[in-house]
Formats: C-alpha cells, structure tokens, sequence
C-alpha cells in the first residue's frame, strides 16, 4: 500500500541487531508530519532502538528508514531534535551555558534564543547553579529545551516523564502538546501513556522488537 | 558550520568544565610531582649522569601524567550521553577533535611548565648543547603524546576497562616519538650529538598521526 503524502518518517522492513540480540525484528511503519505518536511497549520491547535508529545513533542491520524524503539521516540531522533517557546535559555547567555550547553545535549564536528556550520549559533563565544541582524534574525540562534548540521539525523523547512529579509531567505533556499543534511531529516514549492520552494522536505498541497491532496484544 | 568556532566553542567549554571540576590537572600535578620526588630519592646522581638520565625521566613522568588527563578527556562526553547529542548535531568531528586535543596539549604543557623547574632543581640539570632546542622538543613531543593520545581514549571510550585500555593502545605506538623526545632531549643536555635529526623525526611522526586521526576521527565517533 502506499504510504499517505503526508508521510515524514517510513519504517521499512527495519531489523537491528546487537551482536546475537535482535532489538528490532521487521519494524514497518510509516508515520505522519505535525502528529504527536506514543510509542509504548514494556522494557526491551526496542522502543529506545527505535528512536536511536531515526536519530542515526545506530545504523539498521537490515532494512531502510527514510526521514523527510531521504534515507541518508545524515543530512537531516538539522530536522531531529533528541532527548535520550539520560539528561544529555553537562552537570558542570549552568542552563544557559549548556545551551549556549548545544546552540553553537547548530550554528546559532543568539543569546536571546537559549533564554526564551529555559522560559519556555518553565525555568528561570537567570538560575546560575550547576546542572548536576538541579531536581530530576528541572533536568527533563532542560534535556527537552536541548531537544529544541535549533527549532527541529521533528522530535524524538525517550521518557519524557520518568522520574517527574506529576504536576510537572503534566506540564511537560501540555507542552509537547503545544509542540504539535505547532506543526512538530513527536514520538515520545513513555510508560505513563495516560499522561499523553489528551495530546496523542496515535499509539504504536511494541513488543519484542515488532509494532503490534491492539488486537494482536490482545 | 566553521570548524575553528566550533573548535573555539568546544574549547572553552571544556576549560569552563575543568575550572570547575580540576578533575584531569589536579590528578596529572600530583602524579607527575610524585614521579620527581621518588625518582630522586631512587636516583642520587652525579651532574654528569643527570644529563644522561634526565630526558628519559622526564618523558616518562609526562606520559604517564598526560594519560591522567587523556582519560578523563572523554569520560565527560561519555557521562549522561552527551556525545551523542554532538554526534546527531551537524557539527564536524574534526572540530571535536581538534578541541580536545588543543586543551589536552595546553593541560599537559602547563604540568610540565610546573613541573620542569622542580626537575631541574633536584637533578640539578643544566644544558651543555642549545638549551632553546628544548621548547621545539617539548612542544612536539608533547602534541604526539596528546594527538595519539587523544584518538585512542575515544577509540576505548566504549570498553569496559578503558583505563587500562588506553596505555595499552597509546604506549606501543608512541615508542618512535618516544625515543626521539628522550634523544632529542639527551642530545641538548650533554651536547654529546645533533638533536636535529630527532626534532625532525618528532616532526614527522606529528604530522604523519596528526593527519591519520583526523582522517579516521568521524569512523571512530560514530561507531556503535
């Protein structure tokens, strides 16, 4: 079938293998620009795979992924924005600082840029402490205004909400949500799926390494 | 994307880091003032042999305290992933690179700027041949030791024993520069031969393993 012309991202026939241990097993998939997709599976299922696979962190062992009209992921790393399970960050360095060294990888040098970011995800630009002194839940929000710093029009969360308070899972869901609506197209691991349930367009559901349709997990 | 700003970029933000930790220049300070100490408490030898002896023992106390630093060279990109964020940015390896490279070889010159006088003094050196023959000999044989140096940390950066792995990796392929440092630096102290053809050797193993690493720096980064 072909895919629909709004497609962005095509999964074909992905397998990835890490040395005897097959993490994706035939993924296919195709998902669509400015929508918001909960990828949910138990651990291992190869939801974090996944996404280091479209980020280009690993190279597929067998199949082809293609992003905005290209397979060569490469040349559109400009357009992915990546927030991994660990924050991404220097515990050293204060927000501002980070994102000024993140900023600088892209090519951008406006100061401006890195202060709205940290307004955006909900902290105090002026916050001069340590990275490495901050609560889980402030190092999530300054992992995620990493992810945009260079305003991607694709981005991929890895557990956007572990180890958050509610009320800032919350906040962050209603972000990622503004995020879309923005015209963005996120895929957002997580556990929590309630958290997405407002703002998700779709699921996908992964078990041991294959997208599983709601009745087959039935 | 220009390579020297984003080389500049990486560099002060790892000078920023080390500021704040001084996680690699205290740990080489101390290893290399440890070197000195016992060695002159090993050795008690007459001016004469201290010529002799003292260029060997003095590479050696600064390769083993520049692999201090080129250790930890990595060990902060590895920490919370932070490599991968440059890694699916669009800036060029050989920035990376260059900038850790650059910092290691300013980290490791200032220890042995600190740690020459010391030297000097218990060994009580004094230079018969051209003594301004040792900066050249100092400056390229310290950028071999960083350059290899360098490269081989972020080839073990994934190995589960990366401290052992790197002088391992690191120590056989800098025996040429080795020699030549610990010649070139024996030939200025006694005056006894030409430390040229050293200096030269020093200069060609630089930039024959200066270009190699840039070349093959991007296959190493991006490996799984």
């Amino acid at each position: 079938m072909a895919a629909p012309a709004h497609t962005i991202i095509t999964f074909n026939n992905v397998v990835k293998q890490f040395g005897r241990f097959i993490a994706l097993r035939g993924v296919s998939l195709d998902l669509s620009a400015g929508k918001l997709y909960a990828i949910l599976g138990e651990n291992g299922a190869g939801k974090t795979t996944l996404l280091r696979v479209l980020a280009g962190l690993a190279q597929p062992t067998r199949g082809t992924v293609s992003m905005l009209g290209t397979s060569d992921l490469r040349t559109v790393t400009r357009e992915i924005g990546y927030m991994a399970h660990p924050s991404m960050l220097y515990d050293e360095l204060s927000a501002r600082e980070n994102l000024h060294y993140f900023a600088a990888l892209y090519g951008i040098s406006k100061e401006d840029r890195c202060a709205s970011l940290i307004q955006t995800v909900g902290l105090d630009p002026a916050l001069s402490r340590p990275v490495g002194q901050y609560s889980q839940g402030m190092r999530q929000r300054l992992s995620l205004a990493r992810a945009l710093i260079h305003d991607p029009k694709i981005l991929l969360l890895d557990e956007p909400f572990s180890n958050v308070d509610v009320r800032s899972a919350r906040e962050i869901a209603s972000l990622l949500g503004q995020l879309r609506d923005s015209g963005k197209t996120l895929l957002v691991i997580t556990h929590q799926s309630d958290l997405l349930a407002e703002v998700a367009n779709d699921q996908v559901w992964m078990e041991r390494g294959r997208i599983v349709t709601p009745e087959e997990r039935e | 994307m220009s390579v020297l700003r984003l080389t500049t970029a990486t560099l002060a933000k790892d000078f920023r880091l080390e500021w704040r930790s001084k996680d690699a220049l205290n740990s080489m300070l101390f290893f290399a003032l440890l070197v000195v100490v016992i060695f002159s408490f090993s050795f008690d030898p007459n001016a004469e042999e201290s010529r002799r002896i003292a260029g060997g023992l003095v590479w050696v106390a600064f390769l083993f305290s520049s692999v201090v630093a080129l250790n930890q060279t990595w060990a902060r990109e590895v920490r919370n992933q932070v490599l991968d964020a440059y890694r699916i940015s669009p800036a060029p390896s050989n920035a990376l690179f260059l900038a850790k490279v650059i910092g290691n070889f300013l980290f490791v010159a200032l220890i042995e700027l600190l740690t020459t006088p010391l030297f000097i003094a218990f060994y009580k050196l004094r230079a018969v041949g051209p003594a301004w023959q040792l900066f050249p000999v100092a400056a390229l044989g310290t950028w071999a030791l960083v350059v290899n140096g360098t490269f081989f940390a972020a080839v073990s950066i994934r190995t589960r024993s990366r401290e052992i792995m790197l002088p391992l990796l690191l120590f056989p392929i800098s025996i040429p520069a080795i020699i030549a440092m610990v010649s070139a630096t024996t030939a200025i102290l006694t005056a006894e031969y030409s430390a040229r053809f050293w200096i030269v050797l020093l200069l060609t193993y630089d930039v024959i393993f200066t270009v190699a690493c840039l070349l093959l720096f991007e296959t190493v980064l991006n490996a799984e």
